[in-house]
């Protein structure tokens, strides 16, 4: 029986990115389901009830909720092609460390910056910018956080290029000009067709930001 | 030198389901106790990044953060399993885990700091709906694992007997037996297994230290114009 596997999910989030290029590194047909999360689906409702958020993988009918949790689901699934995480256990729990370092830094911590008035953001910048030093000095020469090949910190955090330039206008400091090994390591990752295809265009990004902000009343 | 080392305190219930794990799968450790208030050259050698326990060093190789480290010691130390071998189970424990973390341990916390009002009332009904998903995950079960402590055991074990002693501090109830039967028969279960009964946190430790953090967190806001 073919496996029958569906993403809901929603355009510009870095969390549902994950999963795409995930899935892609793995050659998995699925069905994509774009979910407007002002009138979210009940198969939506249904599928994540604890939480009511993409994105979330359906597999044979079964709910995997959490991005790290799926990426880890995909590479236990599909094992025997272009493996996520190493295999050795203390790289494994390196990678893991970091993927947890990803989320609990940049992706929390950026969230604030996108959601709250730009007088409020220095601080905020301070905390990226701290987090950033760190991340490049995790990088240093190497190609990949996974060493010589794209892995499973790189899946976690490349997704987070879609909101450069969101955070160069909203945040006013630009991740490129000063991380330039960042920004290299970025370009490299986006060379990738898998990844290149699950990551939409920064500005349209940004576009969407601008109106959410409108809604919120914070510009 | 002992090939594992645990760097750690004794009143975490992050550092308590580290020795739970490493007991249940019988490999010795040096248990290597740290102040983390003053940050001990161990930690920032160990842990730079964080400066938090627990830490486990392996061949002298540190892993850090408490689920991480259990997916490490469970991958290393194959016999006494703690995680299912179904990809879906394990992703469903590693959900609950975080969840877990996530919303009751963390939720009750911000329920419990909070002086009265209407904020620390929106916390603890969001603290007991989080708590209320636990529930059933538990409901018909004698561990979350089944019929063997696994993995959501460990990250779950330490969170009513923290709760207990927020409870206490905070001057709130969240985890009442009545609307949590099957979570309050687990966890009484579950703390009187003698190898994680020796290693949880002594209850006048945490209570302790909430009532102290509750006390300055309070004095702040106060202290506000």
């Amino acid at each position: 029986m073919a496996d029958e596997v569906i993403l809901l999910d929603f355009w510009p989030s870095m969390f549902g990115m994950r999963v795409k290029i995930a899935l892609a590194e793995k050659g998995i047909e699925y069905e994509y389901k774009e979910e407007n999360l002002w009138n979210k689906s009940t198969q939506l409702l249904q599928m994540n009830p604890v939480h009511q958020l993409i994105p979330v993988l359906i597999h044979n009918g079964k709910p995997v909720c959490e991005s790290l949790v799926m990426v880890e689901y995909i590479d236990e699934v599909w094992k025997d092609k272009s493996p996520l995480l190493p295999t050795d256990p203390h790289q494994r729990a390196h990678a893991r460390f970091w993927t947890d370092f990803v989320d609990k830094k940049v992706f929390d911590v950026s969230k604030r910056i996108w959601s709250t008035k730009i007088e409020e953001n220095e601080s905020t910048k301070k905390e990226l910018i701290e987090t950033f030093k760190i991340l490049e000095g995790k990088l240093r020469d190497k190609p990949y956080f996974g060493g010589e090949t794209f892995g499973f910190v790189d899946l976690a955090l490349i997704t987070f290029y879609s909101r450069f330039y969101s955070a160069e206008m909203f945040g006013n400091f630009s991740i490129e000009a000063e991380f330039p090994e960042i920004n290299a390591w970025a370009k490299r990752c986006m060379q990738k067709d898998t990844v290149a295809k699950s990551i939409p265009d920064q500005k349209k990004v940004y576009e969407f930001l601008v109106q959410m902000r409108k809604q919120l009343g914070l510009d | 030198m002992a090939e594992v080392k645990l760097i750690a305190t004794t009143d975490s219930l992050f550092c308590a389901r580290i020795e739970w794990a490493l007991k249940l799968k019988g490999v010795e450790y040096e248990f290597i106790e740290v102040d983390i208030r003053n940050k001990s050259p161990l930690l920032l050698k160990y842990n730079p990044v964080h400066k938090k326990v627990p830490v486990l060093v392996h061949h002298g190789k540190p892993i850090a953060e408490s689920l991480v480290i259990l997916e490490y010691i469970e991958e290393t130390w194959k016999n006494n399993p703690l995680l299912p071998e179904d990809p879906y189970e394990r992703s469903m424990a590693r959900f609950w885990a975080q969840f877990a973390g996530d919303k009751c341990l963390w939720g009750a916390w911000e329920a419990a700091k909070l002086a009265e009002g209407e904020g620390k009332v929106k916390a603890i009904e969001s603290t007991q709906e989080s708590l209320a998903f636990l529930e059933k995950q538990i409901e018909g079960k004698k561990y979350f694992g089944g019929e063997q402590i696994g993995f959501l055991d460990l990250a779950v074990g330490g969170i009513p007997h923290s709760l207990s002693a927020m409870e206490e501090a905070g001057g709130v109830k969240l985890l009442d037996a009545e609307r949590f039967p099957s979570l309050h028969k687990w966890a009484q279960n579950f703390i009187e297994v003698p190898v994680i009964k020796e290693c949880i946190p002594p209850r006048e430790q945490l209570l302790n230290y909430f009532n102290t953090s509750i006390s300055y967190i309070r004095s702040l806001s106060v202290a506000k114009p």
